[in-house]
Formats: C-alpha cells, sequence, structure tokens
C-alpha cells in the first residue's frame, strides 16, 4: 500500500535519487551553511556513486564540500567560503585541493552566489550590486578562459557598469545569474504533499532550488497535508519545485537541523584529524562512505550515546550544555 | 593581579566601540565574544545578528559558527543571506561589523583568500564569505588580528575586503558611499585611522605591552604618537565574560585562529 499517493513518484532511496539526477559533469548546488543542515546523506551517496567532474556552486558549504572536493568528485568550483567555523578554521579538503592545484576555483563573496542564485530563481541572466568593488574578486578571474564557453560558466566572471539611472559616477557590479543542474538540500519537514518545510535559518537554499533544473530533498520526516497546510506561513517551497524526496533521519549529520539535532563535535573533530592526511582521509571515506551498507548502518557507527547526546532540545532548537569542545 | 586571556582582552577593547542603537554584524570565535559582551557590558539596546540571517539571538550559549543552531534560537527573526545582508548596508542603520583577516595593510583593507600567489597559493583560507560584503556595506568594520609582522603588511597578497582602499578619498571614488576600517583590535592593542589619510595609527596599546613591541610587529611605518594604554579588564567585566557570555570558557581561553569571520 502506498502511503503517500500524492508524491508516490518522486518517493525514493538515495541511491535512485542520485543515480537518477546527478550526473557526470552536472552543475550541483548544496543547501545548508558551514556546519548546519548540509544535506550529508546526499553527499556520500555521491561519493559512494563515484560521480566525477561536478562544477560545484557554494556560497558557504562546508562539510558537504569539503567531502565531496576530497573524494574526488569535484572537478571545478566556484565558491565564496569554505570553513566549518571552529571546527576547521580552512575546510581541510578544499585548502589541499587548491593549494595542490587539482580543481578549477573560482572566487565570489557570500551575497554575491546568493544574488547570482537569486538572478538565476528570477530568470534574469544577471544582477547588479555594489559587493565587489576595489577588491581582487575583481581582479582575478580563477578559471581558465578555455572553458568559459563551456555550458553552464559565465563568459566571464563579473562586469561593470555605469548606474544608468544617474548623471553621475556611479559604478555597479554584474554579477552572472547561476541555474545549478541540480540542488540537493535537506529539511526538517516535507508534506505528504510535496511542501516543504525548513526550520530555524534557510540561508540561501531557496534561492538555489528556485534557481535550479532539479531539485532533491531530504528530510527528517514526512508529514500529512493537515499538518503543513495548517500554518502555511511556516513553509519554504511550494510541491511543484522538489523532483525527489528521501526521508533521511539525521540526515544532516555530523551538521546540524534545527530543532531536531545539534552537530557532532567529536565528528568534526575525528573528520578534521583525518583530512590533514592523505592516507588517513582514504580511510575515513573507507570507513564512514564506502564502507556502510546504507544509512541506519552510518547512524549506528554513530553510535545511540552520540545520537542522544546531540538531539536537540524541541523547544530550545539545539542540544544545551553539549561538550562543543 | 587580574589573570586574563588575550581573547578576553580583545572581546572587551572591540566591545567598548559599541554604541546602544548599534546594529552589529558579528562572525565566530574572538568576534562573537566581543558583540555580546558589548551588548551585556557596554550597549544593552545593541543589536546582534548573523550573516547567515538569524537577527537578535538569545545568545544564551555561544556560537562556534555563524550557522550555528545557537545564531537562530530565541531570535526576533530567522530569514535567509539576502535579507541578512539588506540589513548590513541599510541606510536607517549605523551597523558595525566585527571581522577577521590573515593580512591587513595599512588602510584597512584585508586578506582572507590566500598566501602567496592566488593560483598557487603556499595557504589557501576560506576565502571571502560575507567579509568583502560586509566591508562594502556596513557602517564600520572593527577588525580583529595577531599582531605580527607577516599580518601587518605593505601589500595584501590579495584584496578580499576593501578598507580605505588607497587612502584619502579613494574608497568614496570606487563608488562606495558609506562605510570603511573603524579599528583594528590585536592581541597587543588598538589601532584606527587618520581622519584624513586614512593611515592606520596606533591608539592604545595594552597593559604590559610596550609601543617599541608593536611597531616591531607592525611591517609598515604607524604613528604612536598618540597612543595610550589601554584600561585592563575589570573584574566584573571578566565575570560577565566567563559567566554569561562564554560559560562554558570555549573561546575566553582559546587562543585566535587566523582568520575567522
Amino acid at each position: 500500500m502506498n502511503r503517500y499517493p500524492e508524491i508516490a513518484d518522486r518517493l525514493m532511496g538515495l541511491d535512485e535519487a542520485v543515480s537518477r539526477f546527478v550526473k557526470d559533469g552536472c552543475q550541483l548546488a548544496i543547501g545548508g551553511f558551514t556546519i548546519t543542515r548540509n544535506p550529508m546523506a546526499v553527499a556520500y551517496e555521491i561519493v559512494r556513486q563515484r560521480v566525477k567532474d561536478i562544477h560545484l556552486v557554494c556560497h558557504s558549504n562546508g562539510q558537504a564540500l569539503d567531502v565531496l572536493v576530497g573524494a574526488g568528485c569535484v572537478r571545478r568550483l566556484e565558491i565564496a567560503y569554505g570553513g566549518n567555523g571552529r571546527y576547521a578554521p580552512t575546510c581541510v579538503r578544499f585548502k589541499k585541493a587548491v593549494q595542490r592545484s587539482e580543481i578549477e576555483f573560482e572566487d565570489y563573496s557570500n551575497y554575491q552566489m546568493s544574488l547570482r542564485f537569486l538572478a538565476g530563481a528570477l530568470s534574469i541572466p544577471f544582477i547588479p550590486t555594489k559587493s565587489g568593488l576595489g577588491s581582487d574578486l575583481m581582479n582575478y578571474e580563477g578559471f581558465p578562459a578555455g572553458i568559459r564557453k563551456e555550458e553552464k560558466v559565465a563568459s566571464k566572471k563579473y562586469a561593470r557598469m555605469q548606474n544608468p539611472f544617474s548623471e553621475e559616477k556611479d559604478e555597479v557590479v554584474l554579477l552572472p545569474a547561476l541555474t545549478p543542474d541540480v540542488t540537493i538540500l535537506h529539511a526538517q519537514f516535507v508534506g505528504d504533499d510535496g511542501t516543504v518545510r525548513m526550520k530555524g535559518l534557510t540561508f540561501a537554499d531557496i534561492e538555489q532550488a528556485k534557481a535550479a533544473d532539479t531539485v532533491i530533498v531530504t528530510c527528517e520526516d514526512i508529514v500529512p497535508r493537515s499538518f503543513i497546510r495548517t500554518d502555511p506561513d511556516q513553509n519554504s517551497l511550494p510541491p511543484f519545485f522538489v523532483d525527489a524526496i528521501v526521508k533521511v533521519p539525521y540526515g544532516a549529520h555530523p551538521t546540524a537541523c534545527y530543532g531536531f539535532y545539534d552537530y557532532d563535535p567529536r565528528h568534526l573533530n575525528l573528520y578534521r584529524k583525518m583530512a590533514e592526511d592523505d592516507a588517513r582521509f582514504k580511510e575515513y571515506l573507507d570507513e564512514w562512505v564506502y564502507g556502510v551498507s546504507s544509512w541506519d548502518d552510518y547512524l549506528t557507527k554513530v553510535g545511540m550515546e552520540m545520537i542522544l547526546k546531540i538531539k536537540a532540545n524541541p523547544v530550545i532548537g539545539y542540544a544545551p550544555g553539549l561538550d562543543r569542545k | 593581579m587580574i589573570q586574563y586571556s588575550d581573547n578576553e582582552m580583545m572581546a572587551l577593547a572591540a566591545g567598548r566601540f559599541i554604541k546602544d542603537g548599534d546594529i552589529v554584524f558579528a562572525g565566530t570565535g574572538v568576534s562573537i565574544l566581543a558583540a555580546t559582551a558589548a551588548k551585556r557590558i557596554f550597549a544593552p539596546k545593541a543589536v546582534i545578528f548573523f550573516e547567515t540571517g538569524g537577527i537578535d539571538p538569545s545568545l544564551d550559549e555561544i556560537p562556534m559558527a555563524v550557522a550555528d543552531l545557537r545564531a537562530m534560537a530565541g531570535t526576533s527573526l530567522n530569514s535567509g543571506l539576502i535579507e541578512a545582508f539588506s540589513i548590513v548596508g541599510h541606510r536607517k542603520l549605523h551597523t558595525v561589523a566585527f571581522l577577521g583577516a590573515a593580512q591587513i595593510d595599512r588602510y584597512g583593507n584585508l586578506n582572507t583568500t590566500c598566501i602567496g600567489d592566488y593560483f598557487k597559493p603556499k595557504t589557501r583560507f576560506s576565502g571571502s564569505g560575507g567579509a568583502c560584503d560586509v566591508a562594502t556595506f556596513a557602517s564600520g568594520v572593527i577588525t580583529f588580528m595577531q599582531h605580527e609582522k607577516r599580518r601587518f603588511v605593505e601589500k595584501l597578497d590579495y584584496l578580499t575586503s576593501v578598507g580605505w582602499y588607497k587612502g584619502g578619498n579613494s574608497r568614496k571614488e570606487l563608488g562606495l558611499r558609506r562605510g570603511g576600517a573603524l579599528a583594528v583590535v590585536t592581541n597587543l592593542g588598538v589601532l584606527r585611522f587618520h581622519e584624513e589619510t586614512k593611515e592606520m595609527y596606533l591608539t592604545e596599546y595594552f597593559p604590559g605591552v610596550t609601543i617599541d613591541k608593536i611597531v616591531e610587529s607592525t611591517g609598515f611605518p604607524i604613528d604612536t604618537s598618540m597612543a595610550v594604554e589601554a584600561e585592563a579588564p575589570t573584574p566584573g567585566e571578566l565575570q560577565i565574560l566567563r559567566e554569561e557570555v562564554d560559560p562554558q570558557r570555549l573561546i575566553c581561553q582559546a587562543i585566535l585562529e587566523a582568520p575567522q569571520k
């Protein structure tokens, strides 16, 4: 019996969502921010399926970005920030990949990347801002000229323009729109009608989803239409933006999910230590990604003790008193 | 004698810049310590917010990243990045941003991108994040630095975030209507910028620090003629820092890692 007839065609497992939608060479955007609400279960599945040559477009994606770069899935990266707060001021595998010239990369700022997703969502080709004037962001094109003609790569990083509504000198920066092939994000709830509800901060997830051709949403739980439509002001995306729905409790671990669980300091520290060394990073992937047979298996490895430690107080939203050293 | 860490001294020295009514853009590390200290000690009517979109969180525990769940608990509003940046540059608001950097020059321009060549860096850092944006839009920027010659440089390896650009009127000429570097708070003292030339000068040296030490630790000449010794933290201020702001002592004791945002 199908419990969710309205979304039956979109409800699937991690393996199917990735194999159907995340192709070699695709342009991918990731929801969440540094140590919160990264769609980690999907990121691990992308690694497991050994998807190659991804063109990743990021604002401040921390953990998922670092795992994908470290596992060799990413060829090309547009990024504002690669860091995990206190747990890795600079994401370790990202840092190594840039220092070793293993990936093509181009720097923007957070606001610029958010605006680029917004422009994509609005179906406009570019968007102006003042941010970037005077910065070397404007002076260094990261990508080699040869790839500028490729699909989904902007013909140039920025353009400048005089404000056409002013007689006085007033320069603005023009940012090219982004329309990723796929956006992956993790939400607290998806309704059985397909409506998405994210709690806490939404970062640029909504713009990233609306800018994309295809959206994969993992969620903590699937909830009845009667619940999600009672207080629609709380909702983030209508059903027709979502192409794949996967129920994955703790699907953002080791990053946090407001109202459900905190970040896992022990795991983030372990990750940083292992990521520092090439051989040990391979061990990390073998143990935590390639070596687990299912998401349940992964959570069993995390362990009940930690699952309970990071469990959020549902009223406060995080796990008060958690040892975060 | 009262014992205190560099981070505690820096947080208090920076917190003193914040006035009631200021909208404070906070990052992580010593920056969130300073913002919270400012609100709890010096300017209770200041509002703290994060680039991730959390506005006026209760901060019962200290966030370890700007996306920490603690930046979205007890807020007046949880929004997103675009909304947050609409606040940073809003003409009605006086916004003060706390940033960190790997390198700074005499005009308060910041590098959080790389050391060495951009394409083949000796050390790659996190990148701009929201730093370039707040440096563009905020009314003023206060930067936290470890005071070392290799960090206070004649020329940045990469200019991520604009301060006073090339000094004088050059920031305005770029097309930036407001803002600029307000102060730099280091583990040795506090520096500000000359009204006209926009060059960095020393205003305060911390107790136990000599002016010579600061001059030696700065990679360009600085005017020290107006410098005075900073007030040491009072027992009351330290008590608030340690018991209310950072009861888990996650940042009070920690050494400053660069760069932070």
